[in-house]
């Protein structure tokens, strides 16, 4: 999931490293507020914890065993937040140490990852993760964040031209949902450890009309751009990948040139930005109805 | 005389309620050398944290002329210098230097006075070749050392060293002992080891269940309370 | 372990040890952008690139074979995807992507390699790097090893106690989430004996800041040349 230097194109690589600094900025300043310098060995150490902690097998059948990736659980652990400066303190270690991951990548490792991972992670348990669907919500929240990750991952290596048989992409795709899978299963269990030793240690989902209305309006949009980059590599265009025989699909960010609105892609990415965006919609208006009732419940 | 500690009636409650202190009264004189015996979890390491402000019981704790409160640590944490007993937990800085240095700066010191008077206390304690190293590499041994340095940096008046020996061999603990005896400050060693509390302290407290049952000369305060491990007592499994 | 050889080849001296983290760091960046825009048809290029990096390692006195080897670890990755761009029609592309990938990991090591991290960090931090990462970072590398360790030990523990007996996969798994959530707590108790450290030494919130190294002609002329030299390489003509 670590992307190396050089597979991406220097559109893809220069607007992720741009979108991730904001993002990180906006990240450790909403941190900041919560945090006095004494998290900071906390923090640290606990990316200690998760590079240990990626080096303990799981048995899962079949003679292989899975390693935790650790987004979601530092999450719920942590909150998202500091889950988010942890994985990038993380990223960036094992990308300069370690040479897993490129350093102009860095970029996109640490949106896939740090931010997008964490927060695919963090909306399902804020959504569902008190009372009887906890258990579900943290297997989904752990799923997903392996998922869009490398979701992600893939589709930006699709779009800087990487071209890839649909079988093989089909493939890939299996592959990522049996990681999510296992992810998922050991951070519940793991999740389960924690809280035994001492449940203060995992984070509880606020209970706020406006946490859920923001979570909500953040799943909403995650949706929304994984839809969207996902919509640029959609299957018409898988279909021209396929067999040299076939007039030349031009990968859209590929070597500079950007055939947006000449091309079939250009009108299908709008298509599909605003199918996005009247889903975004809807999922706002629900958010803010359950917030409503929920907020007539509160004042008892 | 002026007490360099004087603790009066001190009692503290964890969360749960369990009393880890109860009632402890306590005097300190300079250039005193007193050890703390107990079992675990008869309250000493509780108690020393109390000295320099890591927690706040009921009761009276003055260090130095002053009280112990929220508007004192900053000059209490000057006075009482404190070895933990985990080194790993000590040197957080990445290389031994910027560790020592770490107290001076946090006292106000230039960056050159801070280097200057870690340099001298890394010399002290004869790690002035470790500088650039990072506290990972080095053993128990060098890490207590630097650990002790960087107490020593800030120039403390009293000294808490929380279980030293513990990671130590037999030449470590000489090394230590040599090292503790040269120093001139008044020192509150918590430890288990009782050959090492009899070469540096005159003076023993024994903790139970939070109390403070006894007080006298180290030989007297062991003897009474049988806190040697003699083995020679027990059966021998030859023959 | 690597990041063991990378420390102890960091602590050696050469013209490029000597030269301040943020030249070393505004070279690598500035051959990793050039390398990065440089087309896959350009092989002459990419082969300038490598050369600038064997001469980079020299003047380093990193050990040349050594490093080679360790820049190797990108190859499972860039082989796999370059034997697919192959197999696409991307010939060109299959071979730069191998090229290039590689070139990148090695520059990378050759300033992983001449920098400690402690300064390599400083410099960052003195770029522009958020103070809040630089710091986290420095705690993370320093317990790396330590928690790395005990999670070993936990291993070796937990396999002596294996037996004969076929234990079930479900509780083996069991286990390794039982360890996990030991470990996980030993190193909350481990910040919490940090930050009383950090206390118990006058920590009044504020890590405090080394202060930048100078910043000599030398580093200066250095950042120059090698920017230039990219560029050059970049740009010219063939």
């Amino acid at each position: 999931m670590h992307i190396p230097d050089n597979f991406l194109s220097p559109p893809v690589w220069a607007t992720l490293d741009v979108v991730s600094a904001a993002g990180f900025g906006v990240i450790a300043r909403h941190a900041g507020r919560h945090m006095e310098d004494s998290r900071i060995p906390l923090l640290g150490v606990m990316g200690a914890f998760v590079f240990a902690a990626q080096m303990i097998n799981f048995p899962v059948g079949l003679g292989t065993s899975g390693h935790l990736v650790g987004g979601a659980l530092m999450a719920y652990a942590l909150g998202p937040s500091f889950a988010a400066v942890t994985m990038t303190a993380i990223l960036a270690v094992q990308a300069f140490v370690f040479q897993d991951g490129g350093v102009l990548a860095l970029g996109a490792n640490v949106f896939n990852m740090a931010i997008a991972g964490v927060l695919a992670a963090w909306l399902p348990y804020q959504l569902w993760g008190r009372g009887r669907m906890r258990k579900m919500a943290v297997f989904g929240g752990a799923f997903l964040s392996v998922m869009v990750s490398a979701t992600l991952a893939l589709t930006e290596l699709l779009i800087s031209g990487q071209r890839m048989p649909s079988s093989m992409l089909l493939l890939s795709i299996g592959l990522f949902a049996v990681s999510s899978l296992i992810e998922g299963l050991i951070t519940v269990a793991v999740l389960q450890a924690i809280e035994g030793l001492n449940p203060s240690w995992v984070n509880r989902p606020e209970r706020s009309p406006r946490g859920m209305l923001l979570a909500l309006a953040g799943f909403a949009v995650l949706l929304a751009a994984a839809g969207f980059m996902l919509a640029s590599t959609s299957p018409d265009g898988i279909e021209h990948l396929v067999g040299p025989t076939r007039p030349k699909f031009q990968a859209p960010l590929a070597d500079y040139q950007l055939p947006f609105w000449s091309s079939n892609w250009g009108r299908r990415a709008v298509a599909g930005i605003i199918g996005l965006v009247l889903i975004f919609g809807l999922c706002a208006l629900s958010g803010k109805l359950l917030s409503r009732r929920r907020e007539a419940k509160c004042t008892t | 005389m002026e007490f360099l500690v004087h603790v009066h009636n001190l009692s503290y409650q964890y969360d749960d309620g369990t009393k880890a202190l109860d009632g402890v009264n306590f005097y300190l004189f300079p250039g005193e050398t007193v050890a703390l015996f107990g079992a675990n979890g008869s309250g000493k390491t509780t108690f020393v944290s109390h000295l320099n402000g890591l927690l706040h019981g009921n009761g009276r704790v003055d260090v130095c002329g002053m009280r112990v409160g929220k508007d004192t640590l900053a000059a209490v944490r000057s006075k009482v210098g404190m070895v933990f007993q985990d080194s790993d937990e000590q040197l957080f800085m990445p290389t031994v230097l910027e560790d020592v240095a770490f107290g001076p700066l946090n006292l106000g010191m230039s960056r050159v006075d801070a280097i200057v008077k870690a340099t001298w206390a890394l010399t002290e304690v004869g790690m002035e070749h470790a500088l650039d190293k990072a506290p990972y590499h080095l053993s128990a041994g060098e890490k207590k050392r630097v650990a002790l340095a960087g107490v020593l940096a800030m120039s403390p008046e009293i000294l808490v060293l929380d279980e030293p020996t513990t990671y130590l061999d037999p030449p470590g603990r000489r090394n230590l002992v040599e090292l503790l005896q040269r120093l001139p400050q008044a020192k509150l060693i918590v430890t288990h080891d009782v050959q090492f509390a009899l070469a540096l302290a005159s003076r023993a407290v024994f903790f139970e269940n939070g109390k403070a049952i006894g007080d006298g000369p180290v030989e007297q305060i062991v003897r009474r309370f049988e806190w040697n491990v003699s083995y020679a007592m027990l059966p021998s499994g030859r023959g | 372990m690597h990041h063991v050889i990378l420390e102890r080849w960091s602590q050696r001296s050469s013209a490029l040890h000597a030269r301040d983290a943020r030249a070393k760091i505004i070279a690598l960046l500035g051959f990793l952008i050039a390398l990065s825009t440089t087309p896959s048809a350009a092989q002459f290029r990419i082969a300038a690139y490598g050369a600038v990096a064997i001469l980079a390692i020299l003047i380093g006195r990193v050990p040349l074979f050594g490093l080679l080897l360790r820049a190797g670890v990108v190859l499972p990755f860039s082989l796999t995807f370059a034997i697919i761009s192959w197999f696409m029609g991307d010939h060109m592309r299959a071979v730069a992507l191998v090229e290039k990938t590689y070139l990148s990991a090695a520059a990378v090591l050759t300033v992983a390699g001449t920098t400690p991290l402690p300064a390599l960090l400083k410099g960052f931090e003195s770029l522009g790097a958020p103070r809040v990462l630089i710091s986290v970072i420095q705690f993370l590398y320093r317990y790396l090893f330590v928690i790395s360790e005990q999670a070993q030990h936990m291993r070796i523990a937990a396999a002596c106690r294996a037996g004969l007996r076929k234990i079930s996969r479900r509780n083996r798994f069991q286990a390794a989430a039982g360890a996990l959530g030991v470990l996980f707590a030993r190193s909350y108790h481990r910040a919490d004996g940090i930050y009383r450290a950090m206390l118990a030494r006058g920590y009044n919130g504020h890590i405090p800041v080394a202060a930048p190294a100078r910043f000599g002609a030398m580093d200066a002329a250095f950042a120059v040349l090698a920017l230039a030299a990219f560029a050059a390489l970049r740009i010219a003509p063939y």
